[in-house]
């Protein structure tokens, strides 16, 4: 039976007159464990790495040449936002399967709080690299007359990325739902198996298309 | 035709025909894709990742028409 509406309120408790709902007690969880376990994986930090320090170094020069690869410069200013994208995105997508657990992700609210992340960082950087004013100029290209479609790309890029993550995670657990409601308990395992490489690849796309963003913004990328 | 029916039909439709487009330049995509790695194995890895990338943005087409028709099924204005 499908617990609650796909795009209704689904809250936890009230702190005061403010609704905590179950997707941010999600979101707290796994920060905490995120928290904990970057600080557990960076300790003691040595030149020559054991295996731990090695896998964290593996995820982390993973990223930073995803960035350089698409950038084509130094990709440290624009580690933190991607790398944390990437790597909450993951454990997100994935915490889908862990029963009990509602993925935050399969929320429209904290999709949009993510795209809503991203918009403003193509800001930020755009306008730390090149001025407000240069940036702002960006817009009026190549032609002044395209102003209101360049606008409009803007809020549909931000938008889509919003509803492609949102629509990628929560038809899954639907489909879950629906199949276990109509054909039993084990048949749905192919669909997690799924589920998983689809966690992977939207978490994965979401990073991408983020950096990209931020590369168009910081004139690395021919603009989108 | 009550709004109710008219909206299950209108879900129905959105999803139906909302496929099909995606379906079918997602099978081109990676006709492609097998193309260029028959031609290229070494660069499988990139081939791959474009791949995957490609069809996410295709994807995206059958999302936006799965979120309408649940929006009709579940948060439609026009029902109580």
């Amino acid at each position: 039976m499908i617990e609650t509406a796909p795009l209704g309120p689904h809250v936890a408790f009230w702190i005061g007159p403010v609704p905590i709902s179950v997707a941010v007690v999600s979101t707290w969880a796994i920060m905490a464990v995120l928290t904990v376990g970057a600080w557990l994986a960076t300790r003691n930090l040595a030149v020559h790495p054991e295996k731990r320090q090695a896998a964290v170094e593996v995820l982390v020069c993973g990223i930073a040449g995803q960035i350089r690869d698409a950038l084509n410069r130094d990709p440290a200013p624009y580690l933190p936002l991607a790398g944390t994208l990437f790597i909450f995105l993951v454990v997100a997508n994935t915490s889908a399967q862990i029963p009990l657990f509602n993925a935050p992700t399969a929320r429209i609210e904290t999709t949009g709080a993510l795209a809503l992340v991203v918009f403003a960082s193509v800001h930020y950087f755009g306008v730390r690299q090149i001025g407000w004013k240069d940036h702002l100029a960006t817009y009026l290209k190549p032609t002044p007359i395209l102003l209101p479609l360049n606008l409009l790309s803007e809020l549909t890029r931000t938008v889509s990325l919003m509803v492609r993550l949102f629509g990628n995670i929560m038809s899954h657990e639907l489909v879950l739902a629906v199949v276990v409601a109509l054909a039993g308990l084990f048949v749905p395992l192919p669909i997690m198996a799924l589920g998983l490489l689809v966690a992977l690849v939207q978490a994965y796309i979401f990073s991408v298309l983020a950096i990209i963003f931020i590369g168009a913004a910081i004139g690395a990328v021919k603009g989108h | 035709m009550t709004i109710e029916m008219l909206s299950l039909l209108g879900a129905a439709i959105a999803v139906s025909f909302g496929a099909i487009g995606p379906a079918l330049a997602e099978g081109r995509a990676v006709a492609a894709a097998m193309d260029a790695i028959a031609r290229q194995p070494e660069s499988a890895g990139t081939l791959a990742r474009t791949l995957f990338v490609g069809l996410a943005m295709i994807e995206t087409m059958a999302i936006y028409c799965l979120v309408i028709s649940l929006l009709l099924l579940y948060a439609n204005p026009f029902v109580q």
